[in-house]
């Protein structure tokens, strides 16, 4: 597809370069030509140096035969402007990012008025992240499938965990979970494991199956499955408001510590049930006297990512709380990972992530039939569901029987809406959606997968 | 450096030499000539070369712009030397450095050579000949890109290493699609001018060859008189295509999206067709005497200043008995060159705008020390990194000028002969003045002012700046 993106700060040059990656034909604009040099250099796409809201830049741009354009600039007014020019200009579809609460609040108004197709709000996406992480703790991170049916969870194995040292096979055979475990990640390694692969502490491993399968998994293995039953947030930026709004409503009990007077006033206002704290975050005295040892969670969110991360490390070596840490550069998460924080949450990635899976559902209308895409592990492992049509090559024959591509684990089969974790006479039919883990890259429909 | 992408590259570069050697290998074939056994060798050779070194896979993808110039420079001398082996074992030239300075020149689009007597050649050589002009043309590095499924950022580093002009943009967002439309014109030029070659009565072997020469802004032609003895309809052919040529194959896309006012609104263009058409007049007025009519007079003024003005080279008579006047203004146009983004060599058109509207600011300047001035070019503003880029270009240009200059002077001979030498090879042009006149040629310099002068054709046609990369220690520190 032609994809225009405006604004290529951190959001539009990670947006670019996914998608140019993907296959799609990118021209971003931005004002600034050193970075537009700058990201044209880097990545196979085409950079156009101008106020992105100019019709004439965006005919500069071939706005008359984009498909999608896409504005991530700092500024709401800028980005609505822009859709709103694309609009009558090419007719393509528009994607904004609007992060004013004020604005959010009226977003389906603005929305369907300005004929917008996705707006998305980083703060509010990032929140909803944060929040779906501590409704089960144990997780670093779940990714969805057939619209909630069928979860990815990534976990890491404790030491002296029940599946330490033990082949998948056994792990099977002991549980009795119809859940499968497609990808194990060891010290920068990844792996599509086989029967035969024995487990260790510290893998992270990714567990696939229904909601409450996976569940069911985690609770035999006796880690906790219970949401946290309350969280303490450090910085009162506008992520803690979504997410205590949120937190709030699965009644979590919530603790928010604000450096600034007006904001805490403000968000005591906007928030009655939680209680507010005026102070230091970073300041030890406060944090144990407000009971941080007994805080179920610990989500760091102020704007500093140094101070995020020491919070973290220090209430890691106090509690056993689940630890959430905000981090905005992205450069450095290999180093980040390292650290054993728990889940850290990247609100510029996420925002990327949303509006690239957006982009593949539209492509999806137009040929490929790939329904969902997960990157994980710097892009080393891809987790696909494919929508299986009429005429495919792998209908009805038993997996066993079907010869595959090496690195590649059919992972699920939903028919129906019923789950299945494939076995080797399981077949799949049409309509199926089916989900591949593998670490090949560039499979565009299900018969890819055969060899 | 990441050498073993190089290597990758390099060997992707065999593949390619081979795969241009079967078109005179099969013109060898057609012809039954023993040449054609040569160019088998060597394409056997080749592949199993690339074959060999096919074994190293890239172990990192690591690509930056320094691979890039350096892996464009590689690739034009490995071209270079390979594309001299057939001339070399066919036994038709004299030595294999002679050899290499005539592959140099074809790739290059220069068009001198070293021969006495081109008529002497065999068939497919006189093929291998005209075909180098027309892979250096539009640059083998482009067509690698266009062709073979290189993904990932270092692309856009190859590109801009290889393409002429200041500022190096893409036509679409992929460097693929851009280096294959880019090709698609090209091929369409080269198409229609055969044709038009063809409906003027010339046999297929002469307009192929001939039409590798012009589209590639080369200048080897068939006969010891280039162009000389051909019809006057057939020279107007030749005329259109060199001139087409020399124009910014950015254009031609904008023609075929549909876009014509911004192409009659490129301010490149219009300089271009200005100065080709005063200079065909002044010379046409000027050398009036020598010509039974004006039309002829202008008709072999405009030839001549088409040819050297795009680089090609082609003449129609002994432009070196014209009066001084005439000469001179052709030794201008052979310093200035075609427009950015052509197959032509030189400075460029857009080099010399925009340093002629640095001049004009500075001059205003100095009357108005508090004014503050930007330059345009073609609607926009020309960024600060293009000027000091434009500025940098031309002290090298003249400074590698002056060394060539006194390097080739060695040999001894006259003034004209030497500065004329230089330029022509420097700027991609072919003739010079005087013994390296359009009846003339190169056979007489020493070895050293061969070498000199291949170095200045390899630094003209790829802008100076890669070879200078490869030349420089700092490239191959490890830090």
């Amino acid at each position: 597809m032609q994809i225009i993106i405006v604004g290529c700060g951190n959001v539009g040059a990670t947006l670019a370069e996914q998608l140019s990656k993907e296959g799609h034909n990118i021209t971003v604009i931005d004002s600034k030509s050193d970075v537009v040099q700058d990201v044209s250099n880097n990545f196979d796409i085409m950079g156009v140096p101008g106020n992105g809201a100019s019709y004439s830049i965006q005919m500069e741009a071939g706005i008359e035969n984009a498909d999608l354009l896409i504005a991530v600039t700092d500024s709401d007014e800028l980005n609505l402007l822009c859709c709103l020019i694309a609009k009558k200009a090419g007719g393509c579809h528009t994607i904004a990012r609007v992060r004013n609460p004020v604005y959010s609040r009226e977003i389906n108004f603005i929305k369907e008025e300005m004929g917008l197709s996705l707006v998305i709000n980083p703060e509010d996406a990032a929140a909803m992240e944060i929040a779906r992480v501590l409704k089960f703790p144990s997780a670093i991170k779940i990714d969805t499938f057939s619209k909630g049916r069928v979860e990815l969870v990534r976990y890491r194995i404790e030491e002296g965990s029940a599946l330490c040292d033990q082949s998948l096979k056994d792990i099977s055979a002991r549980l009795k979970c119809e859940v499968l475990i497609s990808m194990v990640e060891r010290e920068d390694e990844v792996f599509i494991p086989g029967g035969n692969f024995v487990l260790r502490a510290k893998d992270e491993i990714s567990v696939i199956g229904s909601p409450k399968n996976t569940i069911q998994f985690f609770k035999k293995l006796g880690v906790a499955t219970t949401r946290a039953k309350s969280a303490f947030i450090v910085g009162g930026g506008e992520i803690a408001y979504y997410l205590a709004c949120q937190l709030l409503t699965f009644g979590i009990k919530v603790k928010i510590v604000e450096r600034d007077r007006a904001r805490c006033e403000e968000l005591s206002e906007l928030l009655p049930q939680a209680r507010i704290i005026l102070g230091d975050g970073t300041d030890r005295n406060l944090l144990m006297e407000e009971g941080l040892p007994q805080a179920g969670a610990f989500v760091a969110l102020t704007n500093l990512d140094e101070e995020n991360i020491m919070l973290s490390l220090y209430v890691k070596s106090i509690s056993k709380a689940k630890l959430i840490t905000k981090v905005h550069r992205i450069a450095y998460d290999k180093i980040i990972g390292q650290l054993d924080l728990g889940s850290i949450i990247y609100p510029k990635f996420i925002t990327a992530e949303i509006i690239v899976k957006y982009v593949r559902a539209m492509q999806n209308s137009i040929g490929s039939n790939i329904e969902t895409l997960y990157r994980m592990n710097n892009d080393k492992v891809e987790a696909l569901e494919f929508l299986v049509k009429e005429d495919s090559p792998v209908l009805g024959i038993p997996l066993q029987e079907l010869k595959l591509k090496p690195n590649l684990l059919i992972s699920s089969i939903s028919h129906k809406g019923n789950v299945v974790i494939p076995r080797g006479q399981s077949v799949i039919r049409a309509g199926d959606s089916v989900v591949i883990v593998t670490t090949l890259t560039g499979l565009h429909d299900i018969k890819d997968i055969l060899a | 450096m990441n050498y073993s992408i190089i290597c990758y590259i390099l060997c992707k570069i065999l593949d390619f030499a081979a795969l241009f050697m079967a078109l005179p290998c099969l013109v060898g074939i057609i012809y039954t000539e023993k040449a054609a056994w040569s160019f088998a060798a060597v394409i056997v050779v080749c592949l199993a070369v690339s074959l060999a070194g096919r074994r190293f896979k890239p172990t990192s993808k690591v690509f930056y712009a320094k691979e890039g110039f350096v892996a464009v420079s590689l690739s034009w001398i490995l071209l270079s030397l390979v594309g001299a082996v057939p001339f070399y074992i066919s036994g038709e030239f004299p030595t294999y450095l002679d050899a290499v300075y005539e592959t140099v020149s074809g790739l290059t689009t220069t068009g001198s050579t070293i021969l006495t007597d081109v008529e002497g050649l065999s068939y497919s050589i006189q093929f291998w000949r005209c075909f180098t002009h027309w892979i250096g043309g539009m640059g083998v590095l482009v067509l690698i890109l266009a062709i073979l499924p290189l993904s990932g950022s270092y692309n856009m580093h190859l590109m801009r290493a290889e393409s002429p002009g200041p500022s190096v943009g893409k036509l679409v967002p992929r460097v693929k699609s851009t280096a294959m439309i880019l090709y698609g014109i090209y091929i369409l030029i080269t198409f229609l001018q055969v044709i038009a070659l063809l409906a003027a009565g010339m046999g297929l072997y002469e307009a192929l060859t001939l039409t590798f020469s012009t589209v590639g802004t080369g200048g080897f032609g068939l006969l010891n008189t280039s162009i000389g003895s051909y019809s006057t309809v057939v020279q107007t052919i030749f005329i259109v295509f060199m001139l087409l040529c020399g124009i910014n194959f950015q254009l031609y896309y904008l023609l075929l999206i549909r876009k014509p006012k911004d192409v009659l609104r490129c301010e490149e263009l219009r300089y271009y067709l200005g100065i080709v058409f005063l200079s065909a007049a002044l010379i046409a007025f000027n050398v009036r005497g020598f010509f039974e009519s004006a039309f002829q007079a202008f008709h072999h003024a405009l030839f001549q200043v088409a040819s050297v003005m795009t680089t090609t080279g082609f003449a129609t008579l002994d432009y070196d008995v014209w009066p001084e006047f005439s000469k001179t203004v052709l030794f201008l146009l052979t310093l200035l060159g075609a427009c950015a983004g052509s197959t032509g060599g030189g400075f460029k058109v857009s080099r010399l705008v925009i340093l002629w509207r640095c001049v004009k600011n500075e001059v205003s300047q100095a009357s108005h020390p508090r004014s503050i001035r930007k330059i345009h070019m073609e609607g926009h503003i020309v960024e600060e990194g293009t000027l000091r880029s434009v500025q940098v270009y031309t002290a090298i240009y003249v400074l590698l000028f002056l060394v060539s200059l006194l390097l080739v002077s060695l040999d001894e001979f006259d003034f004209v002969t030497n500065i004329s030498a230089v330029a022509a090879n420097f700027n991609n042009v072919g003739p010079g003045f005087h013994m390296v006149g359009p009846a003339g040629n190169y056979s007489q310099f020493s070895g050293f002012s061969k070498v000199v002068l291949m170095f200045d054709m390899l630094a003209g046609r790829l802008e100076l700046l890669p070879v200078l990369v490869l030349f420089s220690p700092r490239t191959w520190r490890k830090f």
